[in-house]
């Protein structure tokens, strides 16, 4: 009986005491095992350079792994706003897992920067939306970086060959609203599925009619299968990979067929090549000298990662003068100032959110790349002062 | 359509309808022996192609490990088994064939990882490591319910698949895989280019469907496993051991299934669940064939090799709902036109 008192003195002493000192909690979900764990798992250790203390305040970090599942998901992000009370919430990493998240993070009213694309996600109008943030590039960017090197290369017919699921689709759909408004016709778009073993007749079928430009829309590994057929079809034209392609993955399956080829992809992924006085340049190679140092080849994905921990970073001493970590109004406070970022240089773009853009990734975060020798090389970047 | 057109897309045709006529008739083969629909064949496939492509990394493939614990689960149920029923004196024997076999090949992988090897002795080496989960599977998931209705062995098959997609995820990733191919000669004939990779595909499945048709028409196993799969009462009376022939099947439907799986590893992108859907295609030509007839399921996976080759070309986002819509007249016609009587249920 008495150690049990004891016990429960000790505990009441420890709980008072982390009242007294006050702490952010930052919650972390992300997908590092499943389909998607490539993604998390390069996250999951971009987030190991996290600050330990912001503005004089301790903080703690409570990741959580939901394997790229929905549902696991939504019960972690439950988990971490009611159980370890965090402040701000960082992830999920894929879109659907984002998505399934909204109700619960608008319901604890804590801010979340999520780590996936989101138009569908993010809204700053919608009650439940504004809570939402998200650090990448979403596809309107990555299109508008394409057409508009496509416009400079004079290219006027383009075929489009994108994988049928939710990110071919999303993809073709930007792509089509980008391309009609510059005058680039598209010819036929053509689908394919990412277990397929051949994608020949749907690139016979984009080749007719000879167009200026293929558009491959497809992410990953999936995204070679019809880029090698149409180099074993003889295509001579230019073609172009959607962002989803940039890791080094599909350089190792693609091989000698995407030599020549252009690929999008946040401009973090070539820091090195980048102009002196680009923007970004500085944190990218800050990120990448750390990055590469503790973890081996850089991760676009984990620049993600990266750049949330940065917006948290710089929008915490402002809410620290609304309200006490921990509490509603400090979470409201911080949401206000996330939504406040102005001029952000982050690793992989310069963030400026407003009420109207949650994303904040603006056309300095997208770069276009060539394959050269099986590796990438800096082609085309946005104009910057 | 110009003639050209046709030409290469008849020709992506056969290479795919080789590979779904290989995996139809391993599965009219397992299903006329076993009565199991083995849903999980595509998986050797994909087993095949990333097995092969971790030997060549230089990797241990984690497949070596499902081997193991395959034999490991395997000779615990062995042991349960004679214990129980009383015959304790063949345990020595019956471990040793269960447990010895997988822990040489595992030891033989072990030493050849490191060594890069030659393709042809890489391709050997996968097929070692792939070829005796077939029996191993059957031996833990399907001998034990060997009596039981068709339905509980497909239900059966359907958790082996999941089983086996999962693992393959945990072993190889979300990533896919190209082997390099097997020769880099492409042949010219006309203005139709076929590279040397498609022509393996060919001849190596042709060989094997020779090979099968000599094996079930000329050989004692062969006659035997026809004559399991024609009655296996029957059989049973004139001392034909239905679970050998069990092991049999599917020894030749993992055999199958891996070298489909390294014959199309260097012509496509094969991923840890490519080989679901390669599997139901020739699912699609097994039902052509009335899940009975060889031939007759070779010619049904030609008819869905052709009609996803050609759907592909006109109707992409289309294609599969073209392709499996197809078994709905095939099987229109066949219980319309055969006379339909219940077996042993």
């Amino acid at each position: 009986m008495k150690q049990f008192v004891a016990g429960i003195s000790m505990f009441a002493v420890m709980a008072i005491g982390a009242a007294a000192q006050a702490e952010i909690t930052i919650g972390v979900n992300l997908s590092s095992t499943g389909p998607a764990a490539s993604l998390g798992i390069a996250e999951k250790n971009a987030i190991s350079f996290g600050p330990s203390t912001i503005a004089g305040q301790k903080v703690r970090y409570v990741i959580y792994d939901d394997a790229t599942d929905t549902t696991t998901a939504v019960q972690n992000i439950k988990r971490l706003v009611s159980e370890e009370k965090v402040d701000v919430l960082i992830g999920p990493t894929t879109s659907p897992t984002s998505a399934a998240v909204i109700e619960a993070v608008a319901a604890s009213k804590t801010p979340m920067i999520q780590l996936s694309p989101g138009p569908a996600t993010i809204s700053a109008t919608d009650e439940k939306r504004k809570w939402i943030f998200s650090a990448p590039a979403n596809t309107t960017i990555y299109g508008t970086a394409m057409i508009n090197h496509m416009v400079k290369k004079g290219v006027k017919t383009v075929s489009v060959i994108a994988v049928d699921d939710a990110y071919g689709e999303v993809s073709t759909v930007a792509y089509k609203a980008l391309s009609e408004p510059k005058g680039i016709k598209t010819l036929t778009i053509e689908k394919y599925k990412r277990t397929d073993t051949s994608a020949t007749a749907q690139v016979l079928k984009a080749m007719q009619g000879n167009p200026d430009a293929i558009f491959i829309a497809s992410s990953g590994t999936p995204a070679a299968l019809p880029h090698v057929a149409l180099i074993e079809r003889g295509y001579k034209g230019k073609i172009y990979q959607s962002g989803g392609a940039a890791n080094a993955e599909f350089l190792r399956i693609g091989g000698k067929a995407l030599e020549g080829s252009f690929m999008l992809a946040p401009p973090v992924v070539v820091g090195e090549q980048l102009p002196d006085g680009y923007p970004t340049k500085v944190e990218a190679l800050k990120f990448i000298k750390a990055y590469e140092a503790k973890f081996g080849p850089r991760s676009m994905f984990a620049s993600l990662a990266w750049d949330a921990l940065k917006i948290v970073e710089a929008a915490v001493p402002k809410a620290l003068k609304s309200g006490q970590p921990g509490t509603e109004k400090f979470r409201a406070a911080l949401r206000d100032a996330i939504e406040g970022t102005k001029g952000l240089k982050g690793a992989g773009s310069v963030f400026t959110m407003s009420p109207t853009d949650h994303s904040g990734v603006n056309q300095l975060g997208m770069s276009l790349m060539k394959v050269e020798n099986g590796k990438w090389k800096l082609e085309d970047h946005a104009e910057f002062k | 359509m110009d003639f050209q057109t046709l030409l290469i897309l008849a020709q992506d045709a056969v290479t795919n309808s080789a590979i779904y006529a290989l995996l139809a008739l391993s599965l009219i083969l397992v299903f006329g022996v076993t009565r199991v629909i083995f849903v999980a064949q595509g998986e050797f496939v994909s087993y095949g192609a990333l097995t092969l492509a971790s030997l060549q990394m230089g990797v241990m493939p984690g497949t070596v490990w499902l081997l193991l614990m395959l034999a490991g689960i395997a000779a615990v149920m062995e042991t349960f088994r004679l214990l129980t029923s009383g015959a304790g004196q063949e345990l020595p024997r019956s471990l040793a064939t269960v447990l010895v076999p997988p822990l040489v090949i595992a030891g033989l992988v072990k030493v050849c990882t490191p060594l890069h090897l030659p393709l042809g002795w890489q391709v050997l080496l996968t097929m070692l490591i792939v070829m005796p989960m077939g029996p191993l599977l059957y031996r833990v998931a399907f001998r034990p319910l060997a009596d039981a209705t068709v339905l509980v062995l497909l239900i059966a098959a359907v958790a082996v698949h999941f089983v086996l997609v999962g693992l393959g995820l945990l072993f190889f990733g979300a990533e896919g895989v190209r082997t390099p191919p097997f020769s880099d000669a492409q042949f010219q004939f006309g203005f139709l280019s076929v590279s040397g990779q498609s022509l393996w595909v060919y001849v190596a499945s042709s060989v094997f469907i020779a090979l099968l048709a000599w094996f079930f028409n000329k050989t004692l196993y062969g006659k035997a496993l026809r004559a399991v799969a024609f009655n296996r009462n029957g059989a049973r009376l004139v001392g034909i051991s239905p679970h050998l022939a069990g092991t049999f099947s599917f020894a030749l439907a993992s055999a199958i299934g891996c070298l489909s799986g390294v014959l199309i590893g260097p012509v496509t992108t094969l991923y840890y669940d490519s080989g679901f859907l390669i599997g139901l295609k020739g699912f699609v030509g097994a039902i052509v064939g009335g899940m009975a007839s060889y031939p007759l399921a070779a010619f049904g996976a030609l008819i869905v090799g052709f009609s996803e080759s050609f759907s592909s070309f006109w109707l992409s986002g289309y294609k599969d709902v073209v392709v499996f819509t197809m078994i709905i007249p095939v099987l229109l016609w066949r219980s319309l036109s055969t006379v339909h009587y219940e077996e042993e249920e």
